[in-house]
């Protein structure tokens, strides 16, 4: 027989995990997150400035114009939106796939998403330019007419995605919190903390009549988030491939932009995991090198993917013979945003291919400058899409160039500091990675048994 | 339900042995019982006899309303209550309005089956009272309510004792 590897080192304990666990949330802080706290909270700081200004004085500060329309805030949407879609797949699909190392990262991949949403979500409300009237977004009976929103619109499609995505993934994160924020009751000396998780754990006592219900919930919502994680980035590439501009109007787009999200959210989650594996040596036995193995091999497939995309859409604006489908492609590679196209295919085909080699899939400060690399690529991607799109159609009268400014970097800079700010936060007062989960897959590959716990 | 019900409670170590006293429990006639521990343990419900969650029906059920919901807003608002014409596309374009359909299935079947589960699991319920704090960390137990049929504090301390329980103790109310 094939031995596995032990899913968790160190032979811990029922009670060993709980500690270790709970730790974080238990003690004070050290310097580094406290360090870092600083950091992202002074860009989270300058972001609040950064959208302040946007909203006071309006969109025109960003380089948004004829004819490029849609800049920085869509491409830095349909990044961060991509990002959250690894949590999702960590924590339903390979769920209902029974990957059982999902476990470790689950939590933290699902903190991601929903971090990486509502960093997401904030940019197509702003970039409406009335951010004050963004209720209108929503069907409502009103006193204008009452006038409907337009439901043949990807755009309103978007709405309801990204609105559902978010409200789902929440649900699916906290439910999944609750039996470990009744262990953290259960454990609170503190006053305080014991009401707040009490709170928080909605009285969860871990009965088998309760166990049996949360089970058969969690299966639901993982089988409802699969299909619903797909539609999200099915809906964002809608917003592009239903417009009739050559380079956006594809029917390769959603399998695309569906590939491309799980590339750019692994990349974040190697990213987040080899720092908080830094920053929390005792979770390097919960998640350890073979997580970040499995990992990094997904990066690899899911970038191959993605490089078979950009293939096929050159050989498509080719063989279809449209000369200004044809155009588009060749200005991508050729014109004068080549170097962003370049930039994406380097970051996001060539690097990752160091993976082949084992090595590097198992060495921690390779798989974190490929992580970064791919972070870069991804948002280049978004970049040529929408821009070098946008920037030469049909009429050559129509050309012009995107006026990057200031602005347009201070909200991309910025939008790190939200994420960031929340994360960390979250890795100080929820417990990061499941307790209750990690308990029943301790035993995977453990060779002596002692007879005790049941084999799996 | 306001009226205090106290039981007997037997703290049990390891996983193997709450499986088989939730099983001799339940044989011996006990229905009310409950086995508690802190993560879900394979094959309880086997031994305790739980009948499958009805939380599925819900979710169906709900998953179904959102669906027809969807169909019969997007079809209310573009076809009777102020019909504009789009593009040239019909007032009830069907294609169009299934990315809503859909979302609108899976939100009203997530937030339904949870409040399912808040409904069967009587949550929220601040604070209840409890057996032993380790329940949600490293030890389990199996709680006999003295209401329950056949109830005998002396014989049940015998028989988890019997069955390996580390401690055995009266509980108060749960």
């Amino acid at each position: 027989m094939i031995k596995r590897n032990q899913l968790i080192l160190g032979d811990k304990s029922l009670k060993d995990i709980t500690d270790d666990i709970c730790a974080p949330v238990e003690t004070l802080p050290g310097k580094g997150w406290v360090g870092l706290f600083l950091t992202a909270k002074t860009m989270l700081i300058f972001y609040m400035i950064t959208l302040g200004m946007v909203m006071a004085y309006g969109m025109g500060l960003l380089g948004v114009n004829h004819p490029i329309a849609w800049g920085t805030m869509i491409v830095t949407f349909v990044f961060w939106i991509g990002i959250g879609h690894a949590g999702t797949l960590i924590s339903a699909i390979l769920f209902l796939f029974r990957q059982k190392w999902r476990t470790s990262v689950a939590r933290t991949a699902e903190a991601m998403t929903v971090f990486a949403v509502m960093t997401a979500g904030l940019f197509p409300l702003l970039h409406t330019g009335r951010p004050w009237l963004d209720f209108w977004l929503f069907p409502y009976p009103n006193q204008r007419g009452p006038l409907w929103v337009n439901f043949r619109s990807p755009l309103l499609w978007d709405v309801f995605a990204v609105s559902t995505y978010a409200t789902v993934s929440i649900i699916f994160w906290y439910i999944g919190m609750v039996p470990d924020f009744a262990t953290i009751k259960d454990r609170a000396k503190n006053k305080i903390r014991k009401q707040i998780y009490g709170i928080l754990s909605l009285g969860w006592r871990g009965t088998a009549r309760n166990w049996s219900h949360y089970e058969i919930l969690y299966l639901l919502l993982a089988g409802l988030s699969t299909p619903l994680v797909l539609s999200v980035h099915t809906i964002v590439s809608f917003d592009f491939a239903v417009a009739g501009l050559p380079g956006w109007h594809t029917t390769i787009f959603p399998p695309y932009f569906v590939a491309g999200a799980i590339f750019s959210g692994f990349a974040m989650v190697v990213t987040l995991m080899t720092l908080v594996r830094i920053g929390f040596p005792q979770f390097k036995d919960y998640i350890t090198i073979d997580h970040m193995e499995v990992m990094n091999k997904i990066i690899m497939t899911t970038g191959l993917m993605v490089g078979y995309a950009y293939a096929a859409e050159f050989f498509i604006a080719w063989y279809s013979g449209n000369q200004y489908e044809r155009f588009v492609f060749v200005n991508r590679a050729f014109g004068p945003y080549g170097w962003a196209y370049w930039v994406m295919v380097s970051c996001n085909v060539i690097i990752p291919q160091i993976f082949w080699f084992r090595w590097a899939r198992r060495t921690i400060p390779v798989m974190f400058v490929v992580s970064i690399f791919v972070n870069i690529g991804m948002w280049f991607e978004r970049f040529v899409i929408t821009v070098t799109s946008l920037h030469r159609d049909f009429l050559p009268s129509n050309w012009g160039m995107y006026a990057w400014s200031f602005w347009d970097g201070a909200v991309l800079f910025g939008s790190f500091g939200m994420f960031l700010t929340l994360f960390l936060l979250y890795l100080r007062v929820f417990p990061a990675i499941s307790i209750a989960e990690i308990k029943p897959v301790m035993n995977v590959g453990r060779d002596d048994q002692d007879g005790k716990h049941g084999g799996h | 339900m306001s009226r205090k019900v106290g039981g007997i409670a037997g703290i049990f170590l390891e996983e193997t042995q709450v499986l088989v006293a939730a099983r001799k429990i339940r044989e011996m006639g006990f229905l009310k019982f409950e086995a508690i521990s802190p993560y879900p343990v394979h094959g309880m419900e086997e031994a305790c006899g739980i009948s499958r969650s009805s939380i599925p029906y819900v979710t169906f059920v709900a998953g179904l309303f959102g669906c027809s919901f969807g169909l019969w807003l997007t079809w209310w608002t573009s076809v009777v209550d102020w019909p504009i014409n789009v593009g040239g596309k019909p007032l009830f374009s069907l294609p169009a309005f299934i990315p809503i359909v859909f979302e609108l299935t899976v939100l009203f079947a997530a937030l339904s089956s949870v409040a399912a589960l808040v409904y069967h699991c009587r949550l929220p319920h601040h604070n209840p009272p409890d057996i032993d704090p380790d329940l949600t960390s490293h030890k389990f137990a199996i709680y006999v309510p003295e209401d329950d049929k056949g109830y005998d504090a002396a014989q049940l301390t015998k028989i988890l004792n019997e069955l390996g329980a580390s401690e055995v103790k009266k509980v108060a109310e749960y």
